[in-house]
């Protein structure tokens, strides 16, 4: 192959990694030698990279349109709708950002958004709103609560609690045995092998026992305006729960849902929070729980769920879909998981009860409903937790 | 290598398999670099008949190792065969042979369990390795099968280590369960199997049900299409189409248009849809309207 060839193919490799894809060194070799073996025309060399360069469903569907927009010159370039490593390193002079920011109105990235208090967040949408207008208007009687309580070192705690309660539930009692030296059954199999050199008399016992397995976590946080207060504390809160623990999923949604696991597993917290504010547009506009949950049931659901899941939802329920819309889809989340959480800020004040229509009709499917309205009441779930 | 997939294309529709381009130039690439193949789709599109039919297309022998949750080495590589290790020491205790000569002959060759991943490498002639639902399998074995599927040569302490004798083909099937590790997604070929479009699911009713009338087959195959852009929980695969069309025929059902059939394909909707929501969603007035719009 002339080197002008392999110089471009190195350069289609870059453009891949730098749209996400997994690929060094290694594929450009075996790309490299599998072109320049062949005579091929372009469908063929293209069905052929895709198939040795992609590696999931994703990276599949978009292949096409990569391939084209490099060698081509589709004017695709633009097409990295999936936010690349350093996409927002536009916005790094926002060094305060973890610290102050959220709601992320004040981010760079949303300079050209009007900022709203929140008593006048409503939104013309929201018709079932009667939650919304509590919501603003004891908004003086609540200066205990969590979202008055603005200092780092909360925020912190809230990331240690949440990683206390993680621990909690990781592990749970498997069915199946495996073996150990100190098990609570006896291995018959693994007793006569042991034993076959004394002539298959049992003299020494092996003996299994029912391993932990991991607990699979997955948090769907609810961002919309609503609950913007709280945003700040329950970020670090999901992120402390799923960060170092490998099974766990999380999810934002406010009118639309976004999986941001991968966004809160980086390292530097205010790079999370930078990545967040891209992400997710309409934070703080209203909420479509019911919609929401559909497209996690229909597109995450198989894969993020299993029978030892346990689905934690924070929201405060106020739903501008309809009510049957909910309960259906939580039938079907419940359908999938194990345990259903649900932490309902609003559940901490005085005189609460679950009177949003969604709310009430979402009890019949939850385990567990408890509220969240404070470093105490999250920090007090562990108990709770180590039951599921 | 070869980057030319028609024959691979060809060989497989002689098999009974109908291959879009894509699959057929990823098991192309896969006979070619030896690499395994990584197959995800969803249920019923045909991932575990691809390897049943590359099989067939290349005569040699199909291996399946099928995945579980607990999945562990002894199940898929090897075990001794205790039992009659047991009895062999019995039976030889009398005719007094030395200890060590025991030994050696109850760890020989004959006493060994082969499992699929044992079996798969100590063939003559390559075969095909269907690894299915490698998603179902824990994250533990999954890295386990790494080792194999780089090294092809598997260690027994008693007998030594055993090198392949031939690279098998390795076909992984995956129906997305749990997110596989980005260390197996780099090690093999990736496709993904979409429901075939109305072409080719014609063809390959055509293949698999060779008598049926071409009208009828036409009706169904539209039919199906339409029925999976409805919001269905589970939407039907080829393999559903397949039943479905079987019972139709079975049912003496000559086209789906007319009172006479009605009852018939209602009752028979059973089966491509799997759950209850999907067959509640389903009621005879909406069966009529999809009914309607097939030409």
């Amino acid at each position: 192959m002339p080197s002008g060839a392999a110089s471009r193919m190195t350069g289609f490799m870059a453009h891949l990694r730098h749209n996400g894809f997994a690929v060094g060194p290694g594929e450009t070799e075996l790309v490299l030698s599998a072109l320049a073996a062949n005579e091929f025309d372009v469908s063929a060399a293209r069905l052929g990279l895709k198939t040795m360069l992609s590696g999931d469903r994703l990276q599949w569907s978009r292949f096409d349109e990569l391939f084209d927009a490099y060698w081509f010159k589709r004017g695709l370039r633009l097409a990295e709708r999936a936010p690349a490593k350093d996409s927002f390193r536009s916005h790094r002079p926002r060094p305060e950002l973890w610290d102050k920011v959220l709601p992320p109105e004040e981010g760079s990235a949303y300079s050209n958004r009007i900022e709203r208090g929140p008593g006048e967040a409503e939104e013309p949408d929201e018709t079932s709103g009667s939650g919304r207008l509590i919501a603003s208007t004891q908004d003086a009687l609540m200066r205990t609560d969590l979202r008055t309580l603005v200092s780092p070192g909360d925020v912190a705690e809230a990331e240690r609690i949440a990683e206390r309660l993680a621990r909690a539930i990781r592990y749970r009692l498997s069915r199946r045995r495996i073996p150990t030296c100190r098990g609570d059954t006896i291995d018959l199999r693994r007793t006569i092998r042991h034993n076959l050199s004394r002539g298959g008399e049992p003299i020494e016992l092996r003996r299994k026992h029912r391993p932990e397995r991991p607990v699979r976590l997955v948090v769907l946080l609810d961002v919309s305006g609503s609950m913007k207060v709280y945003n700040r504390y329950f970020l670090s809160f999901v992120r402390g729960l799923i960060g170092k623990w490998l099974q766990a999923d999380a999810f934002l949604f406010h009118t639309r849902l976004v999986r941001i696991t991968d966004v809160l597993r980086e390292r530097d917290a205010r790079r999370v929070m930078g990545r967040l504010s891209l992400m997710s547009e309409g934070f703080g506009g209203g909420t479509r729980i019911a919609a929401s949950l559909k497209h996690f049931n229909d597109r995450y659901a198989k894969e993020a769920l299993n029978s030892r899941s346990v689905v934690i939802v924070m929201s405060d329920g106020y739903d501008t879909d309809p009510t049957e819309a909910l309960t259906l889809e939580l039938k079907r989340l419940k359908g999938r998981a194990r345990r259903l959480v649900w932490l309902n800020p609003l559940l901490g004040w005085k005189d609460y009860t679950p009177v949003a229509r969604a709310m009430a009709a979402a009890l019949d499917y939850i385990d567990y409903f408890a509220t969240a309205h404070s470093l105490a009441s999250l920090a007090a779930l562990e108990d709770e937790f180590v039951r599921l | 290598m070869t980057f030319d997939y028609k024959p691979v294309q060809r060989d497989l529709a002689e098999a009974g398999y109908i291959a879009d381009d894509g699959l057929a130039m990823a098991l192309c690439l896969t006979i070619g670099l030896r690499r395994p193949l990584l197959l995800e789709g969803e249920a019923g599109v045909g991932k575990t008949d691809v390897a049943k039919a590359l099989a067939a297309a290349l005569k040699t022998r199909l291996i399946r190792l099928q995945c579980y949750e607990g999945l562990d080495a002894n199940a898929t590589i090897y075990e001794w065969n205790y039992q009659r290790q047991l009895l062999a020491i019995r039976a030889h205790e009398r005719d007094a042979m030395p200890s060590d000569a025991i030994e050696r002959h109850i760890f020989s060759e004959d006493y060994l369990l082969r499992r699929p991943l044992l079996e798969a490498i100590s063939q003559p002639q390559s075969p095909v390795l269907l690894i299915d639902e490698i998603d179902r399998a824990d994250e533990e074995f999954e890295a386990y099968l790494l080792e194999i599927l780089s090294d092809f040569q598997i260690t027994i302490p008693e007998l030594g280590t055993i090198a392949a004798r031939s690279i098998p083909h390795v076909i992984l099937t995956s129906n997305g369960t749990r997110t596989l590790s980005d260390a197996l997604r780099r090690r093999c070929l990736y496709s993904y199997v979409d429901f075939p479009d109305e072409t080719k699911e014609l063809a390959i009713l055509h293949a698999r049900l060779p008598d049926i009338d071409r009208r009828l087959a036409r009706q169904i195959v539209r039919f199906v299409q339409m029925l999976r852009r409805e919001e269905l929980e589970k939407k039907p695969g080829i393999a559903e189409t397949l039943d479905w069309a079987s019972a139709l025929i079975g049912l003496d059902v000559r086209s789906i248009h007319g009172d006479s059939a009605a009852a018939a394909i209602q009752a028979s909707l059973i089966c491509l849809l799997k759950t209850e929501a999907d067959l509640k969603s389903m009621p005879r007035e909406v069966t009529a309207r999809l009914i309607g719009k097939v030409a």
